[in-house]
């Protein structure tokens, strides 16, 4: 027979007010298996807390029961009491009359609130006769973390993890790390050179001894859960071997060959042997195969007879490497709406419609007309430039719904070095609204249209066209009422912002869930922001939707916290709720494994005494599994049960209704 | 069949029929609904009695027979909103089953009006609120369910 204490909780007059305490103690002392009741003014003070550690050892109690407020509220407190007093925690079940009765029956004789709270306790207490002890999941940590891209919210946490002495693998799909950033020539409101404050912090990481970079790298697959995820890294073949490569430049030199630079968006031309930029980490070339004549049909091959260490290798494979990582920080960024959705505004067919990023390289010192502002078609400075803004942005029939967030900024940006670079050139702006929320945001779009003379129209283009070497833009001027018409020299369009290409398949290997954007869900997106659903992967960036840098910075370390954290302790205790395999009934039929949402069940087979397999059985993986139960209701044998919400549980709970 | 109804429904206006109604509800936003509507100081119909479970994905269709078996009038079951579950897809295995079942349950002799199947997010107290009033005061009309009385050992 069980010992189980019942405490009531008057909650002051919280509960009292409609609940007649002492008559549901009376009753439940009738019920089978309750050897001690009583009621408190409040169970959740200090000597309320005391009174139930006493009565547990005093009565030798093996379950305890409070019928007080919700357990959102102070299960823990009750829990960590019962232990205190050498009860296992998950013996201590919480009956919730407050939240959902005394607070919600205002009846005042107290007959209601009484009957309910009888109720609610004698369920409860059926239920608690069906529980077991359940111990702590102690989950060993691998403590290295893998962060995954490097632009400057993944440099940052990279940084930020290797400076609290943990060993970081960086991957970058691209040759270089530094992601978008390392292509602005400023940035919003302080203007300081992009690269020169980026630039940097790439060399940091390149030189951190703590991090690993994989550049031209992806991830290929994702095995294993909090604390032991075992991650295939597929290494590009750059046909350079990095080790050995002095970075002396002499084949990007020699090479005759040349294909459009992705880098500079298409604006000029790279060698096919190149680094993607001057500043680039690790500062090794790397062969575009599809253009190397070497590779395609053995001819050529000059970069190879002018290296000095040999260390070109136009056999070598992509290769896959195999490591262990505790955490996963997913920090792959955003990518800007193909220009080619905006033919509209004349891209593709007009030249001098350009985007923001590829404004952005016209503008930097290290761009391909060296920071000078000179138009594609024939490399004349413009004399006006109309910027568009909202080219895609909260236009949800042609681009999507939500506001890229920064766009506002750079434009304003924009228009100040246009009209810095370009003496008496008129920088014109369509815009919807301005939306310049932040420190010093609004000061640096002021100082754009009143000091730097930008002209803000609002309204949006209708119509762009080439006459006479111009770029005719046809547009809506609503605050005038009028039609405007502006032969400009160059149109920049402020291109949405939307995920990168293959979000959606880094999601499904991570196990992580993204919007219809593809953008990376946050755990809760105010006070869970930089955590993910799947416990030990952790999100920085704008892989989660548009940000600007500081944000993007502010996230990586916030997300490094989080890893340090998380490895602060060798081993990780976490909530024994999980689901258990019965291994005499289960019958591999796996419907479990299908309704999982956390691929948290595996097959496990069943060898006879020669080795041989006799049977497989599906196995619950703790790590992973987080207590939802799915694969219980789905489970046709019986098999699988959910501890903590067991079958007899549930049905004790329902017999006593 | 709908003869027995309408003899009970007469039971009803007397007022001294009052239903029990099982409820099963998800941890992470039912419950919390039902609890934002205590700390709001709501008033409900106090018919009905909570089961939680962490997931609405978590309810085996059983669960629900055994409560009407039980001597539940009304049984109703309430979890987060589709795409907003905290185990990002148990309530669409939910939904599912319940569709499954449902088709069922006429098999089984209970009337469909004593189901209700609902989402109500951590912050609906008050679609918390009129759901109970609404399935209360329906199962109410429909009087005792009386299939099941005496099925019990």
């Amino acid at each position: 027979m069980p010992r189980i204490g019942v405490f009531v909780c008057q909650c002051g007059n919280n509960i009292a007010a409609t609940v007649d305490t002492k008559k549901v103690t009376e009753e439940m002392a009738a019920l089978p298996g309750v050897v001690y009741t009583c009621d408190y003014k409040f169970m959740c003070s200090s000597p309320g807390q005391e009174m139930l550690r006493q009565a547990i050892k005093d009565n030798r109690l093996d379950g305890v029961i409070v019928s007080a407020c919700s357990p959102h509220m102070h299960e823990k407190t009750f829990r960590k009491a019962s232990e205190a007093a050498g009860l296992n925690p998950y013996q201590c079940e919480i009956t919730n009359i407050r939240e959902q009765c005394s607070w919600v029956h205002h009846d005042e004789t107290k007959a209601t609130g009484t009957a309910k709270s009888i109720d609610l306790t004698r369920m409860t207490i059926e239920r608690l006769k069906k529980n077991s002890p359940l111990k702590k999941i102690k989950i060993p940590v691998k403590k290295r973390a893998l962060v995954i891209g490097g632009g400057v919210a993944g440099i940052q946490a990279a940084l930020d993890i290797a400076d609290g002495g943990i060993d970081v693998a960086l991957v970058e799909r691209e040759p270089s790390i530094g992601g978008n950033m390392a292509r602005l020539s400023e940035t919003f409101p302080t203007m300081d050179c992009s690269q020169c404050i980026m630039t940097p912090k790439m060399v940091e990481a390149e030189l951190n001894e703590r991090i690993t970079l994989y550049t031209y790298s992806e991830v290929e697959k994702v095995d294993g859960y909090i604390g032991n995820f075992t991650v295939q890294i597929r290494r590009k073949a750059r046909y350079v071997d990095e080790d050995k490569c002095t970075g002396c430049g002499e084949c990007v030199e020699k090479c005759p060959f040349k294909a459009e630079s992705e880098f500079e968006l298409k604006l000029s031309k790279r060698k096919v042997i190149y680094t993607p930029f001057p500043q680039a980490v690790p500062n090794v070339p790397v062969i575009d195969a599809k253009n190397c004549p070497k590779i395609q049909k053995d001819k050529c091959g000059a970069c190879a007879l002018v290296c000095g260490p040999k260390c070109i290798d136009f056999k070598q494979e992509d290769k896959i490497v195999t490591e262990e990582f505790g955490a996963i920080v997913v920090a792959t960024g955003y990518d800007l709406m193909p220009n080619e959705h905006f033919g509209e505004y004349g891209y593709g067919r007009i030249k001098d419609v350009i985007s923001g990023m590829q404004f952005e390289r016209l503008a930097s010192a290290s761009g391909p007309t060296g920071g000078e502002i000179r138009r594609p078609s024939d490399g004349k400075t413009p004399k006006s430039v109309v910027f568009i803004q909202c080219a895609g942005s909260r236009d949800e029939k042609k681009g999507v719904s939500y506001c890229s967030k920064i766009c506002c900024m750079y434009t304003a940006k924009h228009t100040m070095l246009y009209s810095h670079k370009v003496h008496g050139g008129k920088p014109y702006v369509f815009y919807m609204d301005i939306r310049s929320g932040g420190k010093r945001y609004e000061e640096f779009v002021r100082k754009a249209i009143e000091a730097d003379g930008a002209m803000y129209l609002r309204g949006r283009v209708s119509r762009v066209y080439e006459k006479g070497g111009k770029v005719i833009v046809q547009g809506a001027d609503t605050l005038s009422a009028s039609q405007v018409e502006i032969e400009a020299d160059m149109v920049v369009l402020a291109t949405a912002l939307v995920s990168r290409p293959g979000a959606d398949t880094l999601a499904q290997k991570l196990g992580i869930g993204y919007d219809k954007h593809k953008f990376y869900n946050e755990y809760h997106p105010k006070l869970r922001p930089v955590e993910t659903v799947t416990a030990g992967i952790y999100l920085a960036g704008t892989c989660m939707g548009p940000m600007d840098i500081p944000e993007s910075v502010a996230q990586g370390s916030a997300v490094a916290s989080k890893v340090q954290a998380l490895f602060s302790a060798s081993e990780m205790a976490r909530e024994p709720i999980t689901s258990v395999v019965n291994k005499a009934t289960c019958n591999a039929c796996w419907d479990c494994v299908t309704a999982c949402p956390y691929t948290a069940i595996e097959k496990e087979s069943v060898k006879n005494r020669q080795g041989e397999v006799v049977r497989l059985l599906a196995k619950v993986n703790d790590g992973l599994c987080q207590g939802c139960g799915v694969c219980v209701a789905a489970c046709r044998s019986k098999s699988i049960d959910l501890k903590g919400y067991t079958d007899e549980q549930v049905y004790a709970a329902i017999n006593a209704f | 069949m709908s003869g027995q109804i309408e003899h009970k429904m007469e039971e009803t206006v007397s007022g001294a029929f009052e239903p029990k109604i099982m409820a099963f509800v998800c941890n992470w936003c039912t419950y919390a609904g039902a609890d934002l509507a205590g700390t709001s100081r709501m008033e409900y119909r106090p018919n009905v009695r909570i089961v939680k479970l962490p997931c609405t994905g978590r309810i085996d269709p059983l669960f629900i027979i055994k409560a009407f078996e039980n001597g539940a009038d009304g049984v109703l079951v309430s979890g987060c909103h589709p795409g907003d579950c905290h185990y990002t897809t148990g309530n669409y295995h939910a939904r599912r089953r319940w569709i499954g079942f449902k088709s069922l349950l006429e098999f089984t002799g209970i009337d469909m009006r004593r189901l209700h199947f609902s989402w109500v997010s951590a912050s609906e107290a008050i679609k918390w609120v009129d759901l109970i009033n609404n399935v209360t005061d329906e199962v109410k009309r429909l009087g005792p369910f009386m299939e099941y009385k005496g099925l019990k050992p």
